[in-house]
């Protein structure tokens, strides 16, 4: 790479990787120290709300339920996020492996893989890939299975209860927290539910040690991660990257040369103006990410970008409940009226409290972070919503 | 005794049981906080999202309906936050309403209404989104109205037919902005599954759900000369009308509703009850006969256990979801229809009228009811037997229209003939009534005692459990029902459908060994019914219950086989129970329907 900030990882796509003898190694550990060992790398989870993985392990196994699952949430559905589908075609053992030694802490026999109803041509590899895996743990001994459920398409199946919904054959809606999946997740059961590339991370946490992972990133933001890279860039594509650049680095690596914003973390995430390129960090300090990256130069309007993802949202929200249903038909209509005139510019600031209401009532995190785009674009780009 | 858990609501300590909810920690402290989703009955939705509270230390705002307290949890419900949040989201579904409150059937008993006004909401803040939806009105079923301009999508209906009345007919369908509440391939409800018991219109806050009304056509009846327009009363209306015209639930308001039905110009006031008495006539001579057939001819093809046939919204179910059970169902029809086909024979007879002026209208504590009056199975004397049913709500409508002041009426007695009742019948509107009533007349035509019950009074079969057995041991039968000496009669109550299933998923499996079922589709049997006054819960469900009751104790007579309209009624009429006549007019038959 040509950029001296920006440091190249190969933890994930990594192939030289003794996948039987990293598992018979983690199984000889004791659940504490594996805890311990998980807790030492700092890993945060990848999907974007980057809760500790460590904790979650460590609170699902306390639970006294003898029945317990782990879920890989595979429902990779971010506008702009593609990186999972490229670990699940590239190193699915990996996956597995990490969610085996999820099985082996929390005390689980069966573990599900919630795959994306778009990634159905990635299904009969999965499929192979299992049966070469169930095969090794037998050989181990190890007594935990793995089945793939199949989402039909809806984005709201990303969020973890609404995925725990669809996988019992109800409606994806989510439901109401607490309880979290650590105490009642699938089948009310105590659940541990990680991304795709959380697992592989845990796993290759046990192939090289915690201090190694550790080393890479930040304090708050430990390790490298998978970022999906999209829109007016010269090199779109799936890259692994330590934690820690500023958004100018990265600007710097993947631009054109005429940046005008970067979209950090998809539909609902944050957008960072040319601005405040040089200030703002990829990471849980700064603007956090499951992955997706998308550069705009100065021929996109930012408007034509915000109607667009509240069209998304407008038809992804699962609709129950009312701040995410109707305001996201509001915010929609409301930049819509503003640009044509109908309404006056101050109504902007309508729509902003607007925002803010669905950030801190909606019931999901889908409601609570539309305001994070629209907000952060409507601020940031007020012209070009009015003119 | 749970954990004890201790939080602030606005600044006041508070101690409560662990796993209660902040909603219901505030209620303790008499703190209102607004709710739409969210219903007593039901499982909590937070959907809603009317309810938020501020929590210190939270970011985003709770519902305090679905949120459990905490130790040392701070709460605020009246902050700058919570109202600009509360106000926004009550913009929001005023939005997506159809807000044309004044032609609003339910103008003046509407949660969002309530909430409107309450939280001032006076120019729109958002645009509305009515013209943008393409909302369809459901107005073919004979019982419910489905108008979706006008919901809210807090999915009280959706939780109510699955939870209460494992029926599910209404679903959600669609997500983001089209999610909408609807039925199996978004069929009118009359062709789904819908038993049509009015539970959802119980619980819709707005006018989404509503009873289709006869008024107008029951007012135009009343007014034309030529008619000679009879009303019957349900027994389950006298004992809830009242909270429709600003009582408090439990109050017996018999006298006031007769007199009140005279002045709106009803040509006879009558009584269901009166034919409730014969349906147990009719009804337990039939279980008797039965009864014989299995144990003395041992006749393989008699039908046991045999259920009631009273609750029009059981009948639809049962003819969806276990049709192969319709035999087993008394062939009795119920007495809002036994009423019907005798007010234009029989009591026409009496009177000397012509049966083709009659106008038959009821008053019943019921949806489901309009559509069992409009069965084809429904005109054995030749006319349609019930030409217009109003729920209590109705007739509460009416009384105001009327321009009646309720409370201040004198009482007054129903007319004659089939106006004479017993306590009997009266108590077919609560849950168990309709055994009880039974069996009061069975065991003494059986054993020529009265039932070993002190004061007649089967506790046995009261109460509000979703699911009742009782037994009754028959000793000391008179020498023509020698072969039920020593029997243990087995009986089984249940009330709310999801209990209905609980008892037909055991007579499928072979369990139970029962003789006689007793089922009512709505939760505490008629006083539950879908077209008694809003609100509902098991609290004022149980007053109601315990107004029968009183109601019975009060009777003079309190015995179905001693009312003597009934047994005048034999003599001239019908001659015997399970007559010839009987059965041309007071039975019938139901047909299998499918599921989807």
């Amino acid at each position: 790479m040509s950029n001296n900030f920006l440091r190249r990882v190969d933890l994930i796509f990594d192939k030289d990787c003794d996948f039987k003898q990293v598992l018979r190694n983690a199984y000889k550990r004791s659940n504490d120290e594996i805890i311990n060992e998980l807790l030492e790398s700092g890993l945060r989870g990848r999907g974007g709300a980057g809760f500790p993985t460590a904790l979650k392990w460590k609170f699902t196994s306390e639970q006294p339920d003898p029945e317990k699952y782990v879920v890989c949430n595979a429902d990779e559905g971010e506008p702009g996020t593609f990186k999972d589908r490229e670990i699940l075609f590239q190193v699915p053992l990996k996956i597995f492996g990490g969610m085996t030694i999820c099985a082996k802490v929390i005390g689980a026999k069966e573990g599900y893989i919630y795959l994306r109803g778009e990634y159905r041509f990635l299904l009969l590899e999965l499929e192979n890939q299992l049966q070469i895996f169930h095969s090794i743990i037998d050989d181990l001994k190890i007594p935990f299975h793995i089945k793939i459920v199949m989402g039909s398409g809806a984005y709201i199946c990303g969020e973890e209860s609404a995925l725990f919904e669809s996988m019992e054959g109800d409606r994806g809606e989510p439901r109401n927290k607490p309880p979290y999946p650590t105490v009642s997740g699938f089948r009310k059961k105590p659940t541990v539910i990680n991304n795709v590339e959380t697992l592989v991370y845990a796993f290759m946490i046990f192939r090289y040690g915690a201090r190694k992972f550790k080393e890479l990133g930040t304090i708050d933001s430990r390790g490298s991660k998978v970022f999906s890279v999209s829109g007016d860039t010269p090199k779109p594509g799936i890259y692994e990257l330590e934690l820690g650049m500023t958004v100018e680095q990265f600007v710097q690596e993947f631009g054109d040369g005429d940046t005008k914003a970067v979209q950090v973390g998809g539909a609902s995430g944050f957008c960072v103006p040319r601005k405040k390129f040089k200030d703002t960090i990829i990471g849980f300090e700064g603007v956090p990410t499951g992955g997706s990256m998308m550069l705009f130069n100065s021929s996109r309007s930012m408007y034509n970008v915000l109607k667009n993802y509240l069209e998304f949202f407008e038809e992804e929200s699962c609709g129950q409940c009312t701040p995410c249903r109707v305001g996201c038909q509001q915010l929609k209509l409301g930049i819509e009226a503003v640009k044509k005139g109908e309404k006056h510019a101050n109504y902007l600031e309508q729509l902003q409290k607007l925002a803010q209401t669905m950030k801190i009532t909606a019931k999901c995190g889908l409601g609570q972070s539309v305001a994070n785009s629209f907000s952060s674009i409507v601020e940031n780009f007020r012209e070009e919503m009015i003119y | 005794m749970a954990n004890q858990i201790n939080l602030t609501i606005d600044g006041m300590p508070i101690t409560v049981d662990e796993g209660t909810t902040i909603l219901q920690a505030a209620k303790k402290l008499n703190i209102h906080i607004p709710t739409l989703c969210y219903h007593d009955d039901l499982c909590v939705a937070g959907n809603c999202r009317v309810c938020v509270v501020e929590m210190k230390g939270s970011k985003t705002l709770p519902a305090s309906c679905a949120m459990p307290v905490a130790e040392g949890m701070e709460i605020m419900t009246n902050t700058i936050k919570v109202r600009t949040a509360r106000k926004h989201i009550i913009d929001l579904l005023l939005s997506e309403h159809n807000a044309k409150c004044t032609t609003c059937y339910k103008n003046g008993n509407c949660e969002l209404q309530e909430l409107a006004s309450e939280y001032k909401i006076s120019e729109p803040m958002f645009i509305d989104l009515v013209p943008y939806k393409n909302y369809q009105m459901d107005a073919y079923s004979p019982s419910i109205i489905k108008d979706d301009s006008k919901c809210i999508r807090c999915q009280r209906c959706v939780r109510t037919c699955e939870e209460l009345q494992h029926v599910s007919a209404l679903g959600v369908a669609y997500k983001g902005a089209h999610m909408k509440i609807s039925t199996f391939f978004e069929n009118p409800m009359f062709e789904v599954i819908c038993t049509n018991c009015g539970q959802c219109v119980n619980r819709c806050p707005t006018g989404a759900l509503i009873e289709r009304n006869y008024v107008d056509e029951v007012w135009q009846a009343i007014f034309d000369d030529d008619k000679h327009v009879v009303v019957q009363t349900a027994p389950a209306v006298r004992v809830a009308l009242g909270e429709a015209l600003g009582m408090e639930p439990g109050e017996i308001v018999t006298g006031k509703m007769v007199t009140a039905l005279r002045r709106l110009g009803f040509d006879s006031v009558l009584d269901t009850d009166f034919s409730a008495d014969l349906t147990i006539m009719e009804e337990g001579f039939e279980l008797l006969g039965r009864l014989k057939k299995a144990l003395v001819d041992k006749d393989p093809n008699v039908k046991l256990p045999m259920a009631t046939s009273c609750s029009p919204g059981w009948i639809k179910f049962i003819e969806h979801t276990y049709p192969e059970y319709l035999d087993n169902l008394s062939t009795c029809k119920s007495p809002q229809q036994m009423f019907g086909a005798l007010a234009k024979t029989y009591y026409a007879q009496k009177r000397n009228l012509d049966p083709a002026k009659i106008v038959s209208v009821s008053i019943m504590p019921c949806t489901a009811k309009k559509f069992e009056a409009d069965r084809p199975e429904m005109s054995s004397s030749g006319y349609k037997d019930v030409d217009y049913v109003l729920t209590t709500r109705e007739l509460a409508v009416m009384i105001k229209q009327a321009g009646i002041d309720f409370s201040a009426l004198p009482e007054s007695q129903y007319d004659s003939v089939m106006g004479i009742s017993t306590g009997a019948a009266v108590i077919f509107g609560a849950t168990g009534g309709v055994m009880e009533a039974a069996l009061r007349t069975a065991y003494e035509v059986v054993t020529g005692r009265e039932v070993p019950f002190n004061g007649l009074n089967i506790a046995l079969v009261r109460g509000m459990d979703g699911v009742r057995e009782a037994s009754i041991k028959i000793d000391g039968t008179k020498p023509e029902w020698k072969f039920l000496e020593g029997v243990e009669l087995k009986t089984v109550v249940a009330h709310g459908l999801t209990n209905a299933k609980r008892v037909m998923d055991a007579v499928r499996e072979g369990k139970g060994g029962w003789h006689f079922i007793e089922i009512m589709a709505c939760p505490g049997g008629c006083i539950g019914g879908g077209g008694q006054p809003i609100p509902t819960n098991e609290e004022i469900r149980r007053k109601r219950v315990e107004a029968i009751y009183r109601e019975d104790a009060g009777m003079p007579i309190r015995k179905s086989h001693e009312n003597p309209e009934v047994i005048a009624l034999y003599k001239e009429y019908l001659q015997e129970p399970n007559s010839h006549k009987s059965h041309e007019l007071l039975h019938t038959h139901y047909k299998a329907r499918q599921r989807y």
